[in-house]
């Protein structure tokens, strides 16, 4: 393969005299779904926002499609999807208008209807968009950022305000968009968000990636210890161990058969997290 | 503005296939163009309350000043209602363009669409042109509608001779541009989409005030005058008055002529200072988006 679909290096990027980003590397491959998580502040929407091409930075080498989006030109434009944070614009068109009218400012567009249907909208194809709920806004915002058929899609706190049940029918389309060839990135508050949908995940603090990698190995997050809990007589037992299975296999032979109340927890995507923004920030 | 990148351009591809060229700017504009006027009708007491105003202004003006037969100047005089009428749709003019423009773009500044408009291939010289495309028809929904409420409920004789309607145009599009450029500069004033109309509306009202919209020119205070020559609004009501008052008016005039190269002069300069400042100052983001 070619460049990678992003390659960001050394990404410098600063506020007066607040570094919003620092010194930032991160690859994304052709194909992939790549999460970006950190807490407020991190970087991350600067970080995007550079990519974006919304943004100018102060140093460091950026390529999105192998061009610098600092000369994003219109044939640029039409290879890269966004969907930003938030918008509210345009509330007298209704949804089919909407993706419409975004179309055509595309050499070669999706179908509308398939665009609405593929974000669950179709019920809501004739209603204006002043009136979708919060979550079908979103969905919305999501149908304009595809359907330019993008290669390359940017989301920023897509699912920010999903109930879980849309929240997991976006998923479903950000991963058959991946399949269908799109390379994303996005970026997110939500560990479960991330650890469903992203190939490989970074994680920023300071204006700098502190940890990358699969969202299972994340932080070396296999090989620490697992949590196991048991109750006896209503009491809560614990125990911190590298060998889980061997801890609950004794436990077995213990209690002659099923370990009452039995718990075996690997560290949460959102544990490893909370562990790097912390060490991070000291 | 700022970019003219019309070409398709050869980006650095890795696809196959040949990329399906870029729509053109002329398709563009006028996609833009329609999506505005779209968005314009839908919002149905917003457009009734512009197309009305100018009209129930005029027949208020007319009514309280024309009392008794009044008229304007000396003998034989211009009724009231024709006296107003060019004010009237100076005015219609500026609400329409400038401050139309001024509060639309500040608000959607406001609600992200202009930054979400800004990752589309869609070039920023295709947005503008939509603006001043709907500006111009709406413009012109409402100056007709004026011209036919003035002469079939005020009885307002509408000029016949080809010239006056020469002079009407090039006035009415040098007019409708310029507010409409000068809104565009003028959207980034107002710190925030809700404030826009409490900064935009008292500096529409003031100009309407002092430049001979709702007052007889002529009677206002020189300083008043010199004040309103200083802005588009005097010159464009000047402009309208020389087209639907009889040339005796000019007479009347603070001038004593109609001063059609001034107008086209002044009405110029703040339309290119306008793109200028426009095209320098022009943000696609909130103000307190970094």
């Amino acid at each position: 393969m070619s460049t990678p679909a992003v390659q960001v290096r050394d990404l410098r990027k600063h506020y007066g005299p607040k570094k919003a980003v620092d010194g930032l590397d991160l690859t994304v491959e052709h194909g992939e779904i790549f999460a970006v998580l950190g807490p407020n502040g991190a970087g991350k929407t600067t970080t995007v926002e550079i990519l974006e091409g919304y943004r100018h930075r102060d140093g460091g080498e950026v390529s999105v499609l192998g061009v610098d989006p600092r000369s994003a030109d219109r044939a640029w434009r039409s290879r890269v999807g966004v969907v930003l944070q938030s918008a509210s614009d345009h509330s007298e068109l209704t949804v089919r208008e909407m993706v419409t009218t975004f179309g055509r400012y595309y050499p070669s567009p999706r179908d509308t209807d398939e665009v609405i249907a593929a974000v669950g909208l179709t019920d809501k194809a004739r209603t204006r968009t002043g009136q979708l709920s919060g979550g079908q806004r979103r969905r919305l915002d999501v149908a304009l950022g595809i359907v330019g058929k993008p290669e390359m899609l940017f989301l920023d706190e897509p699912t920010t305000g999903f109930d879980p049940e849309a929240r997991r029918a976006f998923w479903d389309l950000i991963e058959s968009l991946r399949d269908g060839g799109t390379t994303i990135l996005l970026t997110t508050h939500y560990m479960d968000e991330a650890e469903r949908l992203a190939d490989r995940c970074a994680v920023v603090r300071d204006g700098r990636v502190v940890a990358l990698d699969h969202p299972a190995r994340l932080g070396n997050r296999a090989r620490q210890q697992a949590h196991v809990r048991w109750t006896v007589d209503g009491l809560l037992h614990e125990e911190k161990t590298t060998t889980p299975s061997a801890l609950v296999a004794e436990l077995s032979t213990r209690f002659g058969g099923e370990v009452p109340g039995l718990e075996v927890q690997r560290p949460t995507l959102e544990d490893v997290y909370l562990e790097l923004v912390g060490e991070a920030g000291r | 503005m700022t970019s003219t990148t019309t070409t398709t351009g050869t980006a650095p591809d890795s696809r196959t296939a040949a990329p399906a060229p870029l729509p053109s700017l002329a398709v563009l504009a006028v996609e833009r163009t329609r999506i505005e006027l779209v968005q314009f009708f839908r919002i149905r007491d917003a457009v009734i309350f512009i197309f009305a105003y100018p009209i129930v202004m005029l027949a208020i003006f007319a009514t309280v000043f024309g009392q008794d037969g009044t008229r304007v100047g000396p003998d034989p005089g211009i009724p009231f209602a024709q006296y107003f009428l060019p004010g009237m749709v100076a005015t219609g003019v500026l609400l329409s363009s400038f401050q139309n423009l001024a509060m639309g773009i500040a608000t959607s500044r406001d609600e992200g669409g202009l930054k979400r408009l800004r990752a589309t291939p869609m070039p920023p010289t295709a947005y503008f042109l939509g603006k001043i495309g709907s500006v111009l028809v709406t413009s012109l929904v409402q100056t007709a509608l004026l011209l036919a409420s003035a002469a079939l409920l005020f009885g307002v004789d509408l000029p016949s001779d080809a010239g006056r309607w020469v002079t009407f145009g090039w006035v009415f599009l040098l007019g409708t541009a310029t507010g409409a450029i000068c809104g565009v500069a003028f959207s980034s004033v107002p710190s925030n989409g809700k404030a826009a109309s409490a900064v935009v509306t008292p500096i529409v009202l003031v100009l309407q005030f002092i430049s001979g919209v709702f007052f007889q020119y002529d009677q206002l205070p020189s300083w008043m005058q010199t004040t309103a020559a200083l802005f588009p609004l005097k010159w464009l009501a000047q402009g309208m008055r020389s087209v639907f008052l009889p040339d005796w008016a000019r007479d009347i005039e603070p001038s004593g002529s109609w001063q059609h190269g001034a107008t086209a002069a002044v009405l110029g300069a703040y339309l290119v200072v306008g793109l200028v400042v426009a095209v320098k100052t022009f943000q696609w983001r909130r103000r307190d988006d970094g």
